[in-house]
C-alpha cells in the first residue's frame, strides 16, 4: 500500500506525543477504539479559562494511518477553542492524509477522540460548577 | 552460502519472508536454462529428439522430488503448484469415491486453498469436519481419531503451517488414517526440502510439494499419488491425458527440471541448513527476548521449523511496526494489512487474543539469510517496537499496573 509523504511524515515523527495529567481539572481525556480492533487513541488537551486548548497530546495502538491520523489533529486542535476544535470532520482528516479507502475508519477515530476528550472537559466544568453553586 | 547477496541490490531490504516465497538458488536457474533455449522440445513428442531430450529432463525431476520423499517415481506428478496439488487431491479424492463416502477431516489452520477447496466441497453436499488445534498449534490425534467415521475418505492434514511453522505429527496421523482404512493428504507445501518427509514411513498416501517454497521456480509444483494400495483420483484439468490422466496439458520442461534441481539441493543440503539456521532462529530469539519485555512466540518453539518465527510484540500494532522496519520485509498477522480486517485465524486458533494477534509478525529465515542480517533485524526491530511502545496508551496502561481487559472498550 503507498501512502502519501504527509502520512509518512506524520507516523515517522509524530506531533506531540505523551501524556497530561488525566485528574488535573482543565484536562480533558479522550480514549476511543478497542484492543481487538487493533486501533486505540488516546488524545487529551489542556484547555484555558477562557476555552481555548492550549496544549495536546496523543498516545496510539494502532496501525500508521491511525498514528498520524492522531498526530494531524492534535497539530490541529491547538490554539483552537472547544467549540471550533468541535466541528474538525474526519473528512478533512482523511482528505489531509490521503487515507486509502480501507483506513477511513483511522480518521474516524480521531474524530470520536477529539469529541471525547472535549465531552470529558466539559463534564469535569460541568461538576466543577456545580460544587462551586452547591459552596455558594 | 553468498549467492544471493550477490543478486540481491544493496538498496533492497534484508528479505526474512521465506514462507511467503523463496529467492530460486542460482544452480536451479543454471539447470534450467538449457530448456528455455535449446533443449525446448515438448516432452510429449515421441517422434524425435527434442521431445525425448525434454522427455529426459523432466523424468530426471520426477526422480530427484520421489528420492526427497521417499516415493517411487510414477508417483509423482507435476501440477502448477501446491494449490493445484491440494485441490486436485482433495476433490479429486472426494469427487471419485463420493458413492460410498462423503465425509473430509481437516484441521482450522490449514492453508486457504485446502479449506475453500472444502467449503466448496460443502457446498456440494459433503460432509467437513475442522479439527481444533491445540495452544501449541499442533493437533490432539485423539480428537482425530474420534473424528473418522465409516464415511470418512480422507484426511487432509498440514506437514508444516505457513504461518507459525510448527510440524504435525505425520507418522502418528498416518498410522490412525491407515488403522481405519482412510487416505492422508498433507499439505507439504512448507515442509518438502525442510524436513525428512517419508511417505512409507510416515503412510502418507497423497502430498503437496510447491516449487517456489524450495528454491525453485513460481508457477510448479507437484502432487505425489499413492499406486499402493493404489489412491484414484477425478482430474480437474482434462485433455492429453498426461501425467497418468491426473493432470491433462503439455508439461513446462524448464519449470520440472528446477523443481527437480530445487529437491536434489534440498535433500543433499538439508542437515547442514536446518542446524545453520536453528543457530540463526536462536539468535534472533535471544537477541529480542535479552532487550524487549512482554513478547511472546506464537506455536510450539521444539516441534518447528527452525526457519520461521512469529512473535507477538505486546501493545505494538503488526502494521506500524513493519512501517518502521523499512530495512526488513516481513509479514504480519495483523488484520491491517489486509482489506479483512480480521486478525490472523491462524493465531485466533491457537487461542491467542484478538489483540494479541495484531501485534504479531511472521519472521522468514532461510538458505541466504545471513548472521549479519539477524543482528540488523534484531537492532532494527527492538529500536522500532521501544519507539512505538512510548506512543502506545496500551503500554502506558500496563506499566501503570492497569489491565487493559478491565476497561469496557466500545468496538468499532
Amino acid at each position: 500500500m503507498a501512502y502519501s509523504e504527509k502520512l509518512i511524515d506524520h507516523y515517522e515523527n509524530p506531533r506531540n506525543i505523551g501524556s497530561l495529567d488525566k485528574n488535573s481539572e482543565d484536562v480533558g481525556t479522550g480514549l476511543v477504539g478497542a484492543p481487538a480492533c487493533g486501533d486505540v487513541m488516546k488524545l487529551q488537551i489542556k484547555v484555558s479559562p477562557e476555552g481555548l486548548i492550549e496544549d495536546a497530546k496523543f498516545k496510539t495502538f494502532g496501525c500508521g494511518s491511525a498514528i498520524a491520523s492522531s498526530s494531524l489533529v492534535t497539530e490541529w486542535v491547538k490554539g483552537k477553542t472547544i467549540d471550533e476544535a468541535e466541528t474538525i470532520k474526519n473528512t478533512d482528516i482523511a482528505k489531509h492524509l490521503a487515507l486509502p479507502p480501507v483506513k477511513i475508519h483511522c480518521s474516524v477515530l480521531a474524530e470520536d477522540a477529539i469529541k471525547a476528550a472535549i465531552a470529558d472537559y466539559r463534564a469535569k466544568t460541568a461538576k466543577k460548577d456545580e460544587t462551586k453553586d452547591a459552596a455558594e | 552460502m553468498n549467492a544471493f547477496s550477490q543478486i540481491r541490490r544493496n538498496d533492497q531490504p534484508i528479505y526474512l519472508d521465506y514462507q511467503a516465497t523463496t529467492p530460486m538458488d542460482p544452480r536451479v536457474l543454471e539447470a534450467m536454462m538449457p530448456y528455455f533455449t535449446y533443449k525446448f522440445g515438448n516432452p510429449h513428442s515421441r517422434s524425435h529428439s527434442y521431445g525425448w531430450e525434454a522427455e529426459e529432463g523432466v523424468e530426471k525431476a520426477r526422480g530427484q522430488l520421489a528420492r526427497l520423499i521417499g516415493a517411487d517415481e510414477k508417483e509423482v506428478i507435476f501440477t502448477s503448484g501446491a494449490t493445484e496439488s491440494n485441490n486436485l487431491a482433495i476433490r479429486g479424492v472426494a469427487e471419485f469415491y463420493k458413492d460410498r463416502k462423503n465425509h473430509i477431516v481437516t484441521t482450522v489452520t490449514e492453508h486457504k486453498c485446502v479449506l475453500d477447496t472444502c467449503r466448496h466441497l460443502e457446498q456440494n453436499g459433503f460432509e467437513v469436519t475442522y479439527l481444533p488445534v491445540q495452544k501449541n498449534g499442533l493437533i490432539d490425534l485423539q480428537v482425530l481419531r474420534d473424528a473418522i467415521t465409516d464415511k470418512t475418505v480422507v484426511v487432509s492434514i498440514m506437514a508444516v503451517n505457513n504461518e507459525i511453522g510448527v510440524i504435525q505429527p505425520l507418522a502418528e496421523i498416518g498410522k490412525i488414517c491407515r488403522e481405519k482404512k482412510v487416505f492422508f493428504h498433507t499439505d507439504a507445501a512448507q515442509a518438502a526440502g525442510k524436513i525428512p518427509l517419508d511417505v512409507e514411513a510416515m503412510n502418507i498416501d497423497l502430498l503437496s510439494i510447491s516449487g517456489h517454497k524450495i528454491y525453485g521456480p513460481k508457477g510448479i509444483g507437484a502432487l505425489y499419488v499413492r499406486r499402493k494400495p493404489r489412491v484414484r483420483l477425478v482430474p480437474l484439468i482434462v485433455g492429453g491425458g498426461q501425467e497418468r490422466g491426473f493432470r491433462s496439458g503439455t508439461l513446462p520442461t524448464p519449470l520440472c527440471v528446477g523443481l527437480g534441481e530445487a529437491a536434489e539441493i534440498c535433500m543433499k543440503e538439508m542437515d547442514g541448513e536446518a542446524k545453520r539456521l536453528k543457530k540463526l532462529q536462536e539468535r534472533m530469539l535471544k537477541g529480542l527476548h535479552a532487550r524487549l519485555p512482554e513478547i511472546y512466540v506464537n506455536g510450539d518453539l521444539e516441534q518447528r521449523i527452525p526457519g520461521n518465527l512469529n512473535i507477538s510484540f505486546a501493545h505494538v500494532e503488526g502494521e506500524s511496526l513493519m512501517m518502521g522496519i523499512k530495512g526488513l520485509s516481513v509479514s504480519s498477522g495483523s488484520a491491517c494489512t489486509s482489506a479483512s480486517l480480521e486478525p490472523s485465524y491462524v493465531l485466533r486458533a491457537l487461542g491467542v487474543e484478538e489483540e494479541m494477534a495484531h501485534t504479531s509478525l511472521r519472521i522468514g529465515l532461510g538458505r541466504f539469510t545471513t548472521e549479519q542480517e539477524v543482528d540488523t533485524a534484531v537492532a532494527d526491530l527492538v529500536h522500532q517496537v521501544t519507539k512505538l511502545r512510548e506512543m502506545s496508551p496500551l503500554w502506558e496502561m500496563s506499566q501503570e499496573g492497569i489491565d487493559i481487559k478491565s476497561i469496557e472498550w466500545a468496538a468499532h
